[in-house]
């Protein structure tokens, strides 16, 4: 008998929700046909800055479950000055993510020493076929425009050389 | 339905109109409800817009639905009992169809007049609490053992509150013949007034609520679903069913939501009448033809108000322990209706 009080309000809430989403629409969004902007800074995918790689692996050797694969060559490149020897460099040929594996970390974004690796907010990249989940790195590399702009430093922080 | 169409029809004709309208009577309300209730009103009630893409406003989304269970595999475990594993959901479904014989639709729109109709409704009621305790048994699987088990134990807890519920009615209306009860409801009057005839509702109002709880109960709707308990039991005795065979318990589930709900609104609401003082009718004999198309929109309105209640309290409240749910039956439903039953015999004598 004293519960009855809280059941007919129980009754109200689900009966007052109804009519706020009739009245103003619902608090969800229908998908497809319209977005929400998720955060700027969340861990959407992973974006590749092919410049900045080194192949140096650190990022693919820290990665818990292995879904980097980084093949590289050396060769070389000209001289900075003129008349120096020319240099040593490692060339990038393959840097894949496997998105099926890659299980959002962020432990090879935190290592990468040359800034190559990013997050960025971009989630609509499913696929049918889960082996398509394993990209390249020039879609890696696409990904890079959506990467936002990174935060101001502190005041008083060490501006980096 | 002969003075319906106002032509002799063979008897083979009359036989095809009744299995067509016992199929009209049963899907139609199951569709109703599961794409008015569970679709739109729950997913308005937790703040989305539920299904939208299939059809305007998601209306064909039951097609697809069904379409889909249509597609997959009808799955029997190895160790299951193959032919009653399958039987199962016959069971159901078919209590429902044997339910619906009864519920009077119109002046002529009925399919069968029995005179002790309260009773049989009743009666067959609790004949899918068979098929649900073979479904459960039959799938070899702990959960939808268990699950079974606390359905037989609830159902027939809940039985009797609604079987003494109904016995006020019939006190009340002196008959056993739901056409009577209608049409003591319909031209009755309250002190002479007759202007909304005397629903029993006014008078066997915790009757009414007795019986709306037990069919909840019955229906083993959410306060009450400690046998399907989705999060514990994952569906109980429905956890091995697939494809068109758990679409069956589904149909099933839902129509006998609607059964029920045509048999209280028959029983409480004065079911497909209008009060007889409206037009002058007198008694049964009197009522014009065109009830028999009036009546059958009626009694959807009643049904669509009263499982719209049983769904509204289904998306509100969390589930009841076993426990609770056992005593709540037998230490509160029972004695109230009991209750209920012994100052209706009073009355009716007294009066």
């Amino acid at each position: 008998m004293p519960k009855i009080p809280g059941l007919i309000k129980g009754l109200g809430v689900t009966m007052g929700t109804l009519g706020r989403t009739v009245r103003d629409g619902a608090d969800t969004v229908q998908y497809p046909h319209a977005k929400e902007a998720p955060p700027v800074r969340a861990r959407g995918v992973i974006a590749l800055r092919e410049d900045n790689c080194t192949a140096c692996m650190l990022c693919a050797r820290s990665c818990p479950d292995w879904c980097i694969y980084i093949e590289g060559h050396k060769q070389l490149a000209p001289p900075r000055r003129a008349g120096g020897k020319p240099r040593q460099v490692n060339h990038l040929d393959r840097f894949d993510i496997d998105y099926a594996l890659c299980m959002y970390c962020g432990i090879c974004v935190e290592v990468c020493p040359f800034d190559a690796l990013f997050w960025s907010p971009e989630y609509e990249y499913s696929e049918p076929r889960i082996a398509d989940l394993l990209h390249d790195k020039s879609k890696l590399g696409e990904w890079m425009e959506t990467v936002p702009e990174a935060p101001e430093l502190d005041a008083g922080a060490e501006k980096k050389k | 339905m002969n003075s319906l169409l106002a032509v002799e029809i063979p008897y083979w004709g009359q036989s095809l109109l009744r299995v067509l309208g016992g199929i009209v009577a049963v899907l139609l309300p199951a569709g109703t409800i599961v794409y008015l209730f569970l679709f739109k009103m729950m997913s308005f009630m937790q703040s989305r817009l539920g299904p939208m893409e299939a059809g305007p406003f998601g209306s064909m989304q039951l097609f697809a639905e069904v379409g889909k269970w249509l597609q997959k595999e009808d799955i029997v475990p190895a160790e299951a009992d193959a032919r009653i594993y399958k039987l199962a959901p016959v069971i159901v479904l078919l209590s429902t169809f044997l339910l619906v014989v009864v519920v009077p639709f119109g002046p002529d729109a009925y399919f069968v007049d029995f005179s002790a109709g309260v009773f049989y409704a009743l009666a067959i009621g609790s004949v899918s609490v068979i098929g649900i305790l073979v479904a459960g048994w039959s799938s070899a699987n702990k959960y939808s053992l268990l699950g079974g088990l606390r359905a037989a134990g609830q159902l027939i807890a809940y039985e009797l509150p609604m079987v003494l519920a109904v016995v006020g009615v019939v006190i009340q209306a002196g008959s056993m013949n739901l056409q009577d009860i209608v049409v003591a409801q319909n031209s009755g009057s309250i002190f002479g007034w007759d202007g909304v005839g005397f629903p029993f509702v006014l008078t066997q109002f915790v009757g009414f609520l007795v019986f709306l709880i037990a069919v909840q109960a019955e229906l083993t709707q959410v306060p009450f679903d400690m046998p399907i308990a989705e999060s514990e039991l994952v569906s109980g005795y429905m956890t091995e069913y697939s494809g068109f065979r758990f679409l069956i318990f589904f149909i099933g589930e839902f129509a006998t939501a609607g059964v029920f709900a045509f048999i209280a609104s028959v029983l409480f609401l004065g079911g497909w009448g209008v009060p007889f003082s409206w037009f002058g009718w007198e008694g049964l004999d009197d009522v014009d033809n065109w009830m028999n198309i009036g009546g059958p929109v009626i009694m959807l309105t009643k049904m669509l108000v009263l499982t719209g209640i049983i769904m509204w309290v289904r998306f509100s409240y969390p589930r009841f322990r076993e426990d609770q749910l056992q005593r709540f039956a037998w230490k509160v439903l029972i004695p109230i209706s009991l209750a209920n039953i012994a100052l209706t015999a009073i009355v009716k004598v007294a009066v």
